[in-house]
């Protein structure tokens, strides 16, 4: 028989006090109706990734929670782009919910208001369940989803933000310490150069179109720090524009692998993994490949720093995904059933926990326990954390960001190759910048 | 009476003929419908939106011949032309050359033939997109297999898909691997059928080797070339999976052919109505393109 002690009557008492809102919170839980859709079936869109997989390999809960079926598809990224725009152009979408990038489709989407504004739906308890806690998603993200006439026509899904991956050995072998700036970056990069041994100290996007993500960087330290004004008008043959493309090219042309004209993240990351680069700035979402034993000679050799800072400010771009119900959807409230699962705090934790990249949400990166049994080490997470305070969208808000992109980029490709950025920029900025007038017009 | 009597012949020939065609017309219908609905609708409704500002996610307005007019001041779309012309011109004449000396070699008799022949044959069985991923590994500058093995041979590495000036012959190294094998196909095919009197009779007025293929095999040949001629010009103008997945085009736009062009303007930046007017320039590049080569055919055939 157990001694009815202090330390048992202040359990107790405890127990007593905090019964009321266990119960409320309880009572909340079951007052909650998941089965109200039972039978229905969902199709989702998305793009394929290891967060879609994550989804996918998960969403039996879903269909046992809620009794909805999932159809669930994952398309590459660039396909799935132009599959769901032309389905929504044709007025009758085959998917319920779709996953959408913000930083390239979200002004289309908003424009021709192909996803429902979600706040309704968020304000109506009975569709919305108690502990979905929408206070927990970040305001960056809440804000990359809200349109600027103040729909929010997406849910946040994940944040993916730049961020600087360093060889540790190649760094402790030299005695250079972790860059600041980016002008420390291109001392530090040059200093790791060997093309004998063909190591090199800085890897990036160099391909047209990628390379915009890695310039922008560049830009974002600069006084002006975006491509494209609030009122719309082009910024990218400024003097900053001129002065983040000399850095940009200078460091790709001096200090970087032969080729990477041609090279997207995918030969960086295999540069990077070999153990051939000391630097990369790329997204999050690299660290999983780079920490696997079996493909990756870096494993555990790893660093991890925020985005350097410019000579003006220090941000690193933003990037960001989220989940949208399409207008046309019959099963509106089954979908947004579905929306709260694969974006709620279970979900968020395991694109946090698995590398898949950074959440949405708050919660994950105070899970201390979480944190601590991952497989990545602190300095990772804590990168997260504070590149997500000096975040800011790496690519202009418009329509047509992709021929942005392209026009760009190609001005990009040839000033590593050593054409001069004041005439390359003035060109592409005067072939983009109809395009621009045209599609703000329609708008 | 007479009369009477040749009446009933004079109305057996006179019977009015039934006019099977009125019925016949029907069983046409589901084939025509097929026709107009994959076929000339397409066609009708590219023209049409080609005279459209269409946007995907947008409006679209009656823009009349602005589009054809922008295409051809549009540099982008004139180089891409020009590439376009450059890679085919490439990606015809390698495959046709060693497609022939390949079938020439394989129409003679050695040990193990069919062996030979299967593995060469080989690379046309892949399909292109898991093709182009492999030789895009290969070509990568550090790490690729392909400056590995010249290295080994003491020869410097090469930039291949990396740098504008290498691009597009590499983009046909790839061309050239993957479609040789049905050149080789047709013109084995044209050899099996030779007769072998022009031969003989060669032989005895004391031909050589070279007198033979140039007076007898390369005259007789000559159909089955312009056929191998006409489907590689074909192929190669809408060559798009291998370079769409090796370089996209890049880099900058040093690999971008008129098929990446017109779907980057379709499937990227959503101006459906600019990539219809390209569609429309296109059709009729191939269609001249393949009325001289059907010409040239015809001529052989001649010959």
């Amino acid at each position: 028989m157990s001694e009815f002690t202090r330390r048992v009557a202040l359990r107790g008492a405890a127990g007593l006090l905090a019964a009321p809102a266990l119960v409320e919170s309880v009572g909340a839980q079951q007052a909650f109706d998941w089965k109200r859709f039972k039978g229905q079936r969902v199709e989702a869109s998305l793009t394929a990734n290891p967060r879609s997989s994550l989804l996918i390999q998960h969403q039996k809960e879903f269909e046992e929670l809620t009794g909805i079926r999932v159809g669930a598809e994952a398309i590459p990224e660039q396909q799935h782009r132009q599959k769901f725009a032309i389905e929504f152009a044709s007025g009758r979408p085959s998917f319920d919910v779709v996953g959408i990038s913000l930083h390239v489709s979200k002004r289309q989407v908003g424009r021709a208001k192909w996803t429902t504004d979600i706040r309704p739906l968020l304000q109506d308890p009975t569709m919305t369940a108690p502990d979905f806690d929408f206070a927990d998603y970040g305001s960056g993200p809440v804000e990359y989803s809200t349109q600027a006439d103040g729909r929010m026509d997406t849910l946040p899904e994940f944040t993916d933000y730049f961020i600087l991956y360093y060889n540790k050995e190649l760094l402790a072998a030299k005695n250079i310490a972790v860059p600041k700036t980016f002008d420390e970056l291109y001392t530090a990069a040059k200093a790791l150069t060997d093309p004998a041994k063909q190591q090199y100290g800085f890897v990036g996007r160099g391909l047209r179109n990628a390379n915009v993500t890695l310039w922008a960087s560049f830009l974002l330290g600069t006084q002006q720090r975006d491509s494209v004004s609030p009122d719309m008008k082009l910024l990218t043959d400024t003097p900053d524009a001129i002065a983040a493309t000399e850095a940009y090219a200078r460091i790709m042309r001096e200090c970087g692998p032969p080729g990477n004209v041609g090279f997207n993240w995918n030969e960086c990351q295999t540069t990077f993994m070999q153990g051939r680069a000391a630097f990369w700035i790329d997204g999050v979402g690299f660290a999983a490949p780079l920490e696997d034993k079996a493909r990756s000679r870096v494993a555990g050799k790893v660093g991890y720093a925020v985005s350097p800072a410019g000579p003006a400010h220090h941000h690193c771009c933003l990037f960001g995904t989220a989940f949208g119900i399409s207008e046309q959807s019959k099963v509106r409230g089954a979908a947004w059933y579905y929306l709260q699962w694969a974006s709620g705090k279970q979900n968020q934790l395991r694109y946090l926990t698995s590398g898949a990249g950074a959440p949405a949400r708050t919660s994950p990166f105070r899970n201390e326990e979480a944190i601590a049994s991952s497989r990545f080490p602190r300095e990772f997470f804590t990168t997260l954390v504070e590149s997500g305070r000096i975040a800011r969208p790496g690519l202009p808000e418009i329509v047509p960001v992709t021929e942005f992109r392209d026009t760009i980029g190609t001005a990009l490709t040839n000033c590593i190759g050593g054409a001069d950025a004041a005439t390359e920029l003035k060109r592409a900025t005067e072939a983009f910048r109809p395009v621009l007038e045209q599609s703000e017009k329609a708008s | 009476m007479s009369g009477a009597a040749t009446l009933p012949a004079t109305a057996a020939t006179a019977r009015p003929r039934r006019n099977y065609a009125r019925r016949y017309v029907w069983f046409v219908v589901p084939a025509a419908i097929v026709v107009l609905s994959v076929i000339l609708f397409p066609w009708v409704f590219t023209l049409f939106m080609s005279a459209h500002d269409w946007k995907i996610g947008g409006g679209h307005s009656y823009v009349g011949l602005d589009n054809y007019r922008k295409l051809f001041t549009d540099d982008r779309f004139l180089w891409s032309m020009a590439r376009t012309l450059y890679f085919t011109a490439l990606a015809v004449i390698g495959p046709m050359v060693l497609g022939t000396i390949a079938a020439l070699v394989f129409a003679r008799n050695f040990p193990l033939r069919g062996l030979a022949r299967t593995v060469f044959i080989l690379p046309m069985m892949a399909t292109p997109v898991a093709v182009a991923l492999v030789w895009t590994m290969m070509f990568h500058p550090q790490l690729g297999v392909l400056n590995w093995l010249l290295t080994q041979f003491g020869l410097p590495p090469s930039m291949w898909i990396y740098d504008a000036n290498t691009v597009i012959p590499t983009l046909v190294m790839v061309e050239v691997w993957h479609w040789t094998p049905l050149v080789m196909l047709i013109v084995l095919g044209g050899l099996a059928s030779l007769p072998v009197d022009p031969y003989e009779a060669a032989k005895i007025d004391g031909a050589n080797a070279w007198q033979a293929f140039r007076h007898i095999t390369f005259p007789l040949l000559m159909p089955f070339l312009v056929v191998a001629l006409i489907i590689r010009t074909i192929d190669a103008l809408k060559a798009f999976d291998t370079i769409y997945v090796i370089t996209q085009g890049g880099p900058g736009t040093s690999s971008e052919t008129i098929n990446i062009f017109l779907y980057l303007q379709g499937f990227a930046y959503y101006n459906m109505g600019y990539a219809s007017a390209v569609v429309v320039v296109f059709f009729l590049i191939i269609v001249s393109l393949a009325g001289v080569l059907l010409w040239a055919r015809n001529r052989a055939k001649d010959l």
